[in-house]
């Protein structure tokens, strides 16, 4: 075993393996850079759907909204995750990364893929929205983009179990159990694979319709491609819960108070999470009323209840940690004394806060079967996305990035100052943006529209309820602040890793 | 930590405590779980369970013959649009036909309050969504199927019916009118 492959982190005393920190360096730097083209994107989207501004022309919205959604859901949260998925095999165990080759190709496949997305829908060749339901068509490229980034990102996934089982044979960690970050990203990665599976089940045949090669139903299109859509979002829940754990420890030293309950939640996460697609359908035609209330309804709950284990777990690891640093007196020293002004500790206590409170309550909700009739559609279900994926998933990451530049990057963070405000803009901004959209969207303000004020010069043009402009006005003021807080995000770390000085 | 190799031993009991969450976590999914079931049965408003296969050609004559049969007339006879749609008056409690199309919803039904209607719902080119405002009631609209939604209007008016599935570059300009005499 080559020693010099290796450097042992003064901070936490693991051995770090030089290969796959290069990896991770090169996934992170790929979700940061797709998360600056989102953001340019989403500046533009917020600001056209804020009626006070209605920015850009139609075709140009529909574009955007278009690259919006492909460059922060797919790209940037599943580069990321690629990143911690490394990380947690390999940094996490001691462990060398089991073929880095295999790494690298795994990142070409993305980035073609991801750059094959972008020019196509740039291009004006994929005006099909993040869904593409057919009989939309987009350009047979867009759709091989999509498969590449997908078969990319499975070979991670593989890597990653390829690596487990090289630490485990190896023995480079105590005994069988791994810590419970890499147990939550493993589960995160079984969920993956699974979906990226249901993902070559829709966009291959998606792919030979849009050639000519075979036909595509509409409903059953839906069906398919939900299963992946839907479980999708649940890799991002089980990977941001890993890293709600990873946080605790590193911002206040917390330990899982039962790593026995915290384990059974996310294996919970495994067996039940993927089943519920049928949300997406609850209105639509081709599928009966028993089935989706089955599908919607059978064990899904066993997957809310992992997230209500999480939910107590999480806060109260993070308590007990406070109050054995002496933050005793009271119901609620602890939570006073807490370190605020640490982003990694104010992203992940806000990622927590909007997953759970905004994010999971509307998602359970909406999912209903009769709410779901005047959520489906609406900006209601845009306002419950950005607040799991978004104020939930992204803040955990960016909270994290702030212990990734230091410990793998080796930089001491540049824009200390900023950095502490940048979790409080985006956090509140999305607060603000998530509520703005669920509450305008209660009225039925409809999502991917254009001109909610004169529909375009329709001669059936309406006015809305005067209550709406306000939420809009929520809305818009709340996009502006994550967009600050975004912007301050990509300064920090495109700074520190430039201009950071270097950390032994 | 979270971040190290647990004790070699680590299935250990659960604290009092947590036990009490768990189990009131348990209780609340056990509600939320028989509930959904529960109110497909005792509520009011449920999405629709009868839904067809129907040919291009099928929903084409359906349509144009209900459109054809039941189109209002002026007192002088002549035909009734608005804004270029057909207005169409169909008996009380009969089926009615509601089309999506790039970008207009066709024709403009014109029903009676307190009678009940199937209303066909299909789209013949993109996926549309239906979506009546202000009551905010949304289904979607597909290609290929007959989606039969009865509908009972309470409230007389005129309502405008929104697309709010995206269906290309004039998606925001389909708006269609819904009117209760």
């Amino acid at each position: 075993m080559a020693g010099q492959d290796f450097r042992t982190c003064p901070t936490t005393g693991l051995k770090v393996h030089l290969p796959a920190e290069n990896l991770i360096k090169a996934n992170a730097v790929a979700a940061v850079l797709l998360l600056l083209i989102g953001g340019i994107a989403a500046a533009g989207v917020a600001l056209t759907r804020w009626p006070a501004i209605h920015l850009l022309p139609a075709d140009w919205f529909y574009r955007i909204l278009t690259l919006h959604g492909l460059a922060m859901l797919i790209a940037w949260i599943i580069f990321f995750e690629i990143a911690a998925l490394y990380m947690g095999a390999s940094v996490l165990l001691n462990s060398r990364l089991a073929a880095p080759k295999v790494g690298w190709l795994a990142f070409l496949l993305m980035v073609v893929g991801v750059l094959l997305i972008a020019v196509m829908v740039l291009w004006g060749q994929a005006d099909v929205m993040f869904t593409s339901y057919p009989p939309l068509k987009a350009n047979p490229l867009y759709y091989l983009g999509v498969i590449l980034f997908a078969v990319g990102a499975l070979i991670g996934c593989l890597l990653f179990f390829a690596t487990l089982y090289k630490a485990r044979k190896e023995g480079t960690y105590p005994h069988g159990s791994f810590p419970l970050v890499t147990f939550g990203l493993a589960c995160a990665a079984m969920i993956a694979i699974s979906t990226l599976i249901h993902g070559a089940a829709i966009y291959i045949p998606a792919f030979l319709w849009s050639l000519g090669f075979m036909g595509m139903d509409p409903a059953a299109y839906r069906l398919v491609w939900w299963a992946l859509g839907h479980s999708s979002q649940q890799i991002n829940v089980a990977a941001m819960i890993s890293v709600w754990y990873l946080m605790g420890t590193l911002t206040v030293g917390m330990k899982p108070i039962n790593q026995k309950l915290c384990r059974t939640a996310f294996v919970l996460y495994v067996l039940f999470i993927n089943v519920a697609s049928e949300h997406h359908l609850l209105v639509d035609p081709a599928i009966s009323n028993a089935h989706k209330i089955w599908n919607t309804g059978y064990v899904m709950h066993l997957a809310v209840l992992a997230s209500m284990i999480h939910a107590l777990a999480v806060p109260a690891g993070i308590e007990v940690a406070l109050r054995k640093k002496g933050y005793t007196s009271g119901l609620f020293e602890w939570l006073k004394k807490a370190p605020w002004s640490n982003p990694g500790f104010s992203a992940t206590a806000l990622s927590i806060f909007i997953f759970g409170f905004m994010g999971g309550i509307t998602g359970v909700t909406f999912g209903s079967e009769q709410v779901n009739i005047t959520a489906h559609n609406t900006w209601r279900i845009t306002g419950h996305f950005h607040s799991t994926v978004v104020g939930g998933t992204t803040l955990a990451f960016m909270g994290a990035t702030y212990y990734i530049l230091p410990l793998i990057f080796r930089r001491e963070v540049l824009g200390m100052g900023w950095a502490k405000l940048q979790p409080w803009f985006y956090g509140i901004g999305m607060i603000l943006m998530a509520g703005g959209m669920m509450l305008a969207g209660a009225y039925g303000i409809p999502r991917r529209h254009w001109d909610i004020v004169n529909f375009g010069g329709s001669p059936f043009a309406f006015t809305w309820d005067p209550t709406v402009y306000m939420w809009l006005s929520v809305f818009g003021i709340g996009a502006l602040l994550a967009v600050v807080g975004g912007a301050i995000y990509i300064l920090v770390t495109v700074g520190t890793v430039f201009f950071g000085r270097k950390l032994e | 930590m979270s971040i190290s190799v647990p004790d070699k031993v680590w299935w250990k009991p659960i604290d009092k405590e947590e036990k009490i969450w768990l189990f009131l976590a348990i209780i609340w999914m056990a509600i939320s779980f028989l509930w959904m079931p529960i109110y497909h049965f005792i509520g009011k408003q449920n999405p629709s369970n009868e839904s067809y296969r129907v040919t291009r050609e099928q929903w084409d004559t359906l349509t144009d013959d209900f459109i054809k049969k039941y189109q209002v007339k002026d007192a002088s006879g002549n035909l009734v649009t608005m804004n270029d749609i057909p207005v169409v008056h169909p008996p009380a409690g009969s089926d009615v036909y509601l089309e999506g199309r790039a970008w207009k919803w066709w024709p403009v039904l014109e029903l009676e309050k307190g009678k009940t209607y199937r209303v066909h719902l299909s789209a013949v080119d993109f996926q549309h969504g239906l979506s009546i405002y202000p009551l905010n009631i949304n289904y979607m609209a597909l290609p290929g199927y007959d989606y039969i939604i009865t509908m009972t209007p309470t409230t007389s008016g005129e309502f405008p019916i929104l697309c709010n599935e995206f269906c290309g570059i004039g998606h925001h300009t389909m708006v269609g009118k819904l009117i209760v005499k």
